[in-house]
């Protein structure tokens, strides 16, 4: 008998200390793992747009066209950012905390720029954001002064000269972009070769020619991707770029093909939520959880006495558990998420509920402590499996649903309330039946008040009532 | 006690008088959709260097109109940020231009900053007609999948008692009843306090609707139980009055959790979803009436044949 609860009790303390230590986190870093708690657009603010593609539903060019966009909120700066095919031809882009979220939209939506610029013979570093006479005010990204400097990428710095514009974006030839691997002696690097039309061509062929063996820097929305050196004039406006590696060639492939967006992109909805509002509601939650769970805890205590003890116990676990997932997984929380967590608090007692009502009935007649906690489980078993089944079915329909709506809203709510039933099910019944089942043994136990039997008369009463 | 069943077609009554004001206000002035079924844009501006009574909602309206947004409706009150007391503006308006929404934006932001001084949009939603379209026909679907789908389980999970079709279809219709409670209500608050239809308040219709066949399976699993353990003598109206006498203390705890974590909810967890935690909390208490009240009791009516005697009843 006593072995019994010794393996789930281990299991318990372990996994409450685990869930503990990734929730209070130092520096929210556990295992060298971020496990900072993600907010979703409604509490740290930012923007959420749903964007159409204008006349084509096509999957190949979608999902190009999601890549250009996903390559462009790179060189934002936001982290955390989503960018989603939705159905056939839109695509979610999600932008937490920015400052300016119609500016940074614009920036996405914007058909894309690639310039090769005259830079007088220098070396511009990759990813410097430079001013082109084609386009004299890009978009500087948002730097976050306290942001830890990634040394293997630094912040790119933006660059004040305005620098000549050689070619128009617009006139090059895509069908024409395409990369030669290594061949011969004299062709033994890949190689991207490339072809501008009109005027931009003439006016490449003329820069080349004059600059032989000098750096041309070719920027893409106004940063640098690449300064390869003119090796020979490039007559008519094509040519093509050596590189050492295939990589780095594919790299530079995928800059010239892709770099424009290949679709008109239209909005849909959007949605926009300021940081202060945001934390505002962060805040209010945080009130509005722990006073829920105090005023559920007291409850519990004053009305089930010692079992109400070890489920309100059993609740405290059930917070850390589910606050551990979400920021070990991590999953996004939201307004709604929250609502559904708080709510999932008044249904984690549910389940202790039954089972304790069933424990109060089976001592009225009269079996034993031990006996009464182990028949009150089983015979609570059942309603609870089925309620929680039904509820878990709501919430798929809910997550897939929520899917189509293209808002995460939603989606939040339904994770939570599936998340809170499951771990409802492991908090009543390992955890508060292993507590019970301990504690009924303790001789401080064992006096029937403890179980809400005032007296002798409370059992006989029931007998004739039943 | 015995009396809960006896008194069945009371309770029923009780469920009407408050079902029918609803449907009267849904029929006179239907729901209040907000701009996730209606399309549409929603502002939320802060004045912070203005005071309530130097806004006044024409004016506001008036430099909309000239950006392009006629007919805005503009509602204005005072909001708590940090602790501070700040002027805002909540204005619907037709959604934003679907190619340069910016430019439109900036337009009506540089408009109110010259007659009001500094403007900070908080919130900014705008939902294409499409977009709308597409939520109402999912939001539709996902209601009529989640009652197909419960209806199969509940059918499945009381394969082993006698009629499980008729558990099944009781737990419907008490839902049914929740869902109708529901609508009703929105449809008096939209009336009375502009209480919106939005894709939060399908997020608290949908958690009601599985809180209700929650709460009537607890009910069912007792009557299960107790149907295999009949006694001698013992009645089938006897059996679901002693099943609800027993999970009487459950049902109205779990509520009365729920109810604490709502209120809290309410009272403490800013504007945005005050809407969702309003009809959560009519909803809840609508689920657990309906499982006590009316699920278990149509069960009897069903088991009785009572609805011979019904017309019975008027003719003579």
């Amino acid at each position: 008998m006593r072995n019994r609860e010794v393996a789930p009790m281990i299991f318990i303390l372990l996994l409450t200390i685990v869930c503990s230590w990734i929730t209070f986190a130092p520096n929210d870093t556990w295992l060298g793992r971020d496990v900072s708690v993600r907010l979703g657009l409604d509490l740290q603010g930012g923007t959420q747009v749903l964007m159409k593609a204008e006349g084509t539903n096509d999957k190949e060019l979608m999902r190009t066209a999601a890549t250009v966009i996903e390559r462009r909120v790179n060189g934002l700066g936001v982290s955390e950012a989503i960018v989603q095919l939705s159905g056939e031809n839109r695509i979610i882009v999600e932008l937490p905390g920015v400052k300016n979220p119609e500016q940074a939209i614009e920036t996405l939506r914007g058909t894309g720029r690639l310039e090769f610029i005259d830079t007088k013979g220098a070396f511009v570093a990759e990813g410097t954001i430079v001013k082109t006479t084609g386009n004299p005010n890009p978009v500087m990204p948002e730097v976050d002064p306290n942001a830890p400097v990634d040394p293997a990428n630094p912040a790119p710095n933006p660059d004040q000269t305005i620098y000549e514009s050689i070619t128009d974006g617009k006139d090059l030839d895509t069908k024409q972009v395409a990369l030669r691997v290594a061949t011969d002696a004299v062709n033994n690097k890949p190689a991207v070769t490339f072809a501008f039309l009109g005027e931009s061509g003439t006016r490449l062929g003329t820069f080349s020619a004059a600059n032989i063996q000098k750096p041309m820097c070719i920027a893409l929305d106004n940063v640098i991707v690449s300064c390869p050196v003119i090796q020979s004039a490039l007559v008519g406006g094509s040519g093509e770029i050596t590189s050492a590696t295939r990589e780095e060639a594919e790299k530079i492939l995928n800059q010239l093909k892709y770099g424009s967006l290949p679709v008109t992109l239209s909005i849909e909805s959007s949605r926009t939520v300021s940081a202060t509002l945001g934390a505002n509601s962060v805040a209010a939650s945080i009130v509005a959880g722990m006073v829920g769970l105090i005023v559920v805890g007291l409850f519990m205590m004053f009305y089930y006495r010692l079992p109400g003890v070890l489920a309100t116990i059993a609740l405290v676990i059930y917070t850390v558990i589910i606050f551990a997932v979400h920021k070990l997984v991590p999953i996004t929380l939201t307004l709604s998420g929250i609502a559904g967590f708080i709510l999932s608090v008044g249904l984690a007692v549910d389940a202790n509920v039954l089972i304790f009502a069933r424990l109060k009935e089976e001592l009225r007649n009269k079996r034993s402590l031990a006996r009464a906690v182990e028949a009150g489980f089983d015979e609570a078993w059942p309603a609870i499996r089925d309620s929680s089944a039904s509820t878990l079915i709501t919430s798929a329909i809910l997550f897939v649903f929520g899917n189509s709506f293209g808002v995460s809203l939603i989606k939040g709510f339904a994770l939570t309330l599936a998340l809170g039933v499951l771990l409802n099910l492991f908090t009543a019944v390992v955890v508060t039946r292993t507590f019970l089942r301990l504690v009924v043994r303790a001789k401080a136990a064992q006096s029937l008040w403890f179980y809400e039997i005032d007296s002798e008369t409370d059992l006989r009463e029931q007998r004739t009532a039943s | 006690m015995k009396s809960i069943v006896r008194l069945r077609y009371i309770w029923f009554i009780i469920s009407l008088v408050v079902i029918i004001p609803g449907a009267v206000f849904f029929a006179m002035y239907g729901l209040r959709t907000g701009i996730d079924f209606a399309g549409g844009a929603l502002w939320d501006l802060h004045f912070p260097t203005k005071q309530l009574n130097e806004l006044n909602t024409e004016a506001i309206a008036e430099v909309f109109a000239k950006n392009g947004f006629e007919g805005a409706q503009v509602q204005l009150s005072t909001v708590k940020v940090n602790g501070v007391d700040v002027s805002s503006a909540v204005v619907r308006t037709k959604e934003l231009s679907a190619v340069n929404p910016k430019d439109q934006k900036d337009a009506v932001v540089a408009g109110l900053t010259a007659v009001f001084g500094t403007v900070e949009p908080q919130e900014l939603q705008s939902v294409g007609p499409t977009v709308s379209a597409e939520a109402t026909r999912s939001a539709a679907i996902a209601v009529l999948g989640a009652c197909l789908a419960i209806l199969v389980y509940l059918t499945i999970a009381f394969r082993n008692a006698p009629n499980p079709v008729r558990y099944g279809i009781c737990a419907l219709l008490a839902m049914l009843h929740d869902v109708l409670v529901v609508l009703g209500m929105a449809a008096i608050l939209g009336y009375a306090i502009g209480l919106e239809i939005d894709a939060y308040f399908l997020t608290a219709l949908l958690t009601v609707i599985s809180f209700s066949v929650h709460d009537t399976i607890v009910v069912f699993d007792r009557i299960r139980e107790n149907v295999g353990r009949r006694r001698a003598g013992e009645s089938f109206e006897d059996i679901v009055n002693h099943s609800i006498v027993q999970t009487l203390p459950r049902s109205i705890n779990t509520q009365l959790t729920s109810v604490f974590s709502l209120t809290a909810l309410l009272l403490f967890g800013g504007v945005t979803i005050r809407n969702l935690v309003i009809i959560l909390l009519i909803g809840l208490l609508s689920g657990t009436y309906s499982s006590i009240f009316n699920a278990a009791q149509m069960l009897v009516v069903w088991e009785n044949r009572e609805w011979r005697t019904w017309f019975r009843k008027q003719a003579a």
